[in-house]
């Protein structure tokens, strides 16, 4: 791709609209994932039993109707009987008493459980049997709620999101990688060769890949590795014929029998001449493959034979979502906003490009 | 046309070959079997087992009996559901899976060649960019996340529809999961059609007919000829995945097809059962694809020529 081309190109995208919003999107969501964790206050694996399956709301947790109930079990844990709690602001008093005088270790249980800061005593009554006790009560938000377990859906979703991303972008490499060399090599080659690689690739076509990608990853224990090589092995073909015909068509255009004419090696031609001209229909090609890669990937993790826990991808929390769909519908819309977005966008994108780098459009619109 | 069809079941054979073998001996080669139980049998009974199904016999002469009974046409017995043939499996499950997903093929046909031609008609105007969206969206909203959300709307919330089950094929009951086989389906058609005709509509021949005066409506009808060409040549593979059915949508709406058997079958190591699915697929593939040619040749007679 010539300099004038790509600077044609970037001025053709850079109108387009509904590219340029999906671009602008995608940077969004993937800066999101990669940094979006550490903001969010939670660690995606942190479990708060208090907080199991709540909604999604701007507001701050424990609400006044949430703290009564998280108070009475720490009271129960702490074999204490709570006879009096009130909130002033974001601070909580208690009124605690048992029948023998209180150890103050105890109250340690209130800043573990994550809902209150560390307390302070502000009064011993009935020889220690009562305890007055103060602590200042944290705020947690859960934009998206929490799922069946009690843990952040939107750090989860941002964590999932960088291993969907990782893998969508990962395999969708290693086919650009695979079906590009397959495809010049093929298209130089021309002749003979050219039609017996042709013709195993119609072979390879008709054969039901997705099913051998469910062998091996059913057979040998899925992992993330895993994962990428058999979504890679099954999408280069489409890569490598775009490929071909590009380099086909590039044989017969003047600069390249200059070269040929001037005795380049053809390995030099195939790296300097075929594939940089063959890289505009290519970038065009790979960011569609990306959404079919990811869309891959949480089928297959749907199936739960994808990403194993600990670690999460959008199909992993879409499948959960789909089992607790009744009781927490936010559990699916969650996950699937994220991944729906990224789809669309890049599918938009990729329409984008691949019509800002058609060089049969290429004279500019006067 | 005889040269066409030759030549395509030509090159259906080594395809087939190459997924008999390689599935054959990708399933042996995956660790446990299909007798392992929670408590081991008895090394006794399992040998009797072993031996009944011809399973002690070496790896290449079990590969040439599954050959040999293949072309027989026998898929052999499962080895999951016990006293039944993996022929026997596919006799009931088949006519489910395919009527799903003969109806979803019409459906996504008739969706995807409307929307599609009427985006290409109005390149520009507000129904194209609207049908751009659902297309996009189409696409990108996986199978696994509308089928929930279909069964709580139109299941639960509204009770107009039957939330799961097969109900001996009610029609009732198949209309949420051929909406769901059938949108990303549509959605694909609709951009191929979208995209095709758009190419059609430019070209000297349509240039001509607008000249001549013809009606809008007949030019249309002449580019859509034209424009078919696309979309038919996608229609093998897509008819062949659609009739061997969607784990997805099989599981989640509780359909007895043929779709969840290959992921089953292969966690189970169903040696037969996974084989006989991969084979029926192949075979589907070639036959649908050989269909889709004869389909191809019929609109365009460019194809006749050449063949």
């Amino acid at each position: 791709m010539s300099a004038a081309l790509a600077a044609r190109a970037s001025r053709r995208l850079t109108r387009d609209r509904p590219a340029m919003t999906a671009l602008a999107t995608l940077l969004g969501i993937a800066l999101a994932c990669l940094i979006g964790p550490f903001l969010t206050g939670h660690p995606p694996e942190r479990i708060y039993p208090d907080f199991v399956r709540v909604g999604p709301s701007l507001a701050a947790h424990p609400t006044e109707a949430e703290l009564r109930p998280a108070l009475t079990r720490l009271a129960f844990r702490m074999r204490l009987s709570l006879d009096d709690a009130a909130r002033d602001g974001d601070r909580v008093r208690l009124r605690l008493s048992a029948e023998k005088p209180i150890d103050a270790r105890v109250l340690r249980l209130l800043p573990r459980s994550a809902l209150f800061g560390p307390p302070t005593v502000l009064d011993r009554a009935d020889d220690g049997r009562t305890l007055v006790v103060a602590a200042p009560v944290r705020k947690l938000f859960f934009f998206l709620g929490t799922d069946t377990l009690g843990r952040d859906l939107l750090t989860r979703c941002l964590a999932a999101g960088r291993v969907s991303l990782l893998i969508g972008l990962t395999a969708t490499l290693a086919a650009l990688l695979i079906g590009v060399g397959y495809g010049a090599v093929s298209g130089m080659a021309g002749g003979r060769i050219d039609a017996l690689m042709m013709r195993i690739l119609d072979i390879l076509y008709a054969l039901p890949f997705v099913f051998f990608v469910i062998m091996l990853l059913v057979f040998f224990r899925a992992g993330l590795w895993l994962v990428l090589v058999a979504v890679a092995a099954v999408e280069w073909l489409d890569m490598a014929r775009i490929v071909r015909t590009q380099t086909l068509s590039l044989k017969g255009r003047d600069f390249f029998r200059a070269a040929v004419a001037l005795g380049s090696p053809p390995g030099t031609i195939l790296v300097r001449h075929a594939v940089p001209n063959t890289l505009g229909p290519i970038i065009a090609a790979a960011t569609l493959l990306v959404p079919r890669v990811i869309l891959l990937e949480s089928f297959l993790s749907f199936l739960g034979l994808g990403v194993q826990e600990p670690a999460t991808s959008w199909g992993v929390l879409i499948a959960e979502g789909a089992r607790a769909l009744e009781a927490a519908p936010w559990m699916l819309a969650a996950p699937a906003g994220f991944l729906v977005v990224t789809l669309v966008a890049l599918n938009r994108l990729g329409d984008g490009l691949g019509a800002a780098l058609d060089p049969l459009l290429s004279r500019d619109p006067r | 046309m005889i040269p066409l069809i030759a030549r395509r079941i030509a090159q259906g054979l080594p395809t087939l070959f190459l997924v008999v073998t390689a599935s054959f001996f990708l399933i042996r080669l995956a660790p446990g079997g299909p007798f392992d139980l929670e408590r081991p049998l008895p090394p006794a009974a399992m040998e009797n087992l072993r031996r009944v199904y011809g399973l002690d016999q070496p790896l290449v002469v079990q590969y040439g009996r599954y050959w040999l009974s293949l072309l027989r046409g026998d898929l052999g017995p499962s080895f999951t559901f016990r006293d039944l043939t993996v022929t026997d499996l596919f006799a009931r499950g088949l006519p489910v899976s395919a009527s799903l997903g003969a109806l979803a093929l019409v459906l996504a046909l008739v969706l995807g060649l409307a929307l599609g031609s009427l985006a290409a008609l109005r390149r520009g105007g507000a129904a194209d960019r609207l049908v751009g969206l659902a297309a996009s969206l189409g696409l990108a909203v996986p199978s696994f996340v509308t089928a929930p959300l279909l069964q709580i709307v139109f299941g639960l919330s509204l009770a107009w529809l039957p939330v799961a089950g097969w109900a001996g094929g009610n029609p009732n009951n198949l209309i949420l999961p051929v909406i769901t086989l059938a949108l990303p389906h549509a959605a694909g058609i609709a951009r191929l059609t979208r995209a095709s005709l758009g190419e059609v509509l430019i070209q000297p021949h349509i240039r001509t007919q607008r000249a001549m005066g013809l009606s809008r409506r007949r030019i249309a009808r002449h580019a859509l000829r034209g424009a078919l060409l696309p979309v038919v040549a996608t229609l093998g593979p897509l008819a062949a995945g659609l009739m061997t059915g969607s784990v997805v949508v099989e599981t989640i709406f509780g359909l007895p097809g043929i779709g969840r058997y290959f992921v089953d079958g292969a966690l189970n190591r169903d040696y037969t059962l996974v084989m006989g699915t991969v084979v029926l697929v192949a075979v589907l593939v070639i036959v649908f694809n050989l269909i889709a040619d004869l389909l191809a040749a019929a609109l365009d007679p460019r194809v006749r020529m050449a063949a």
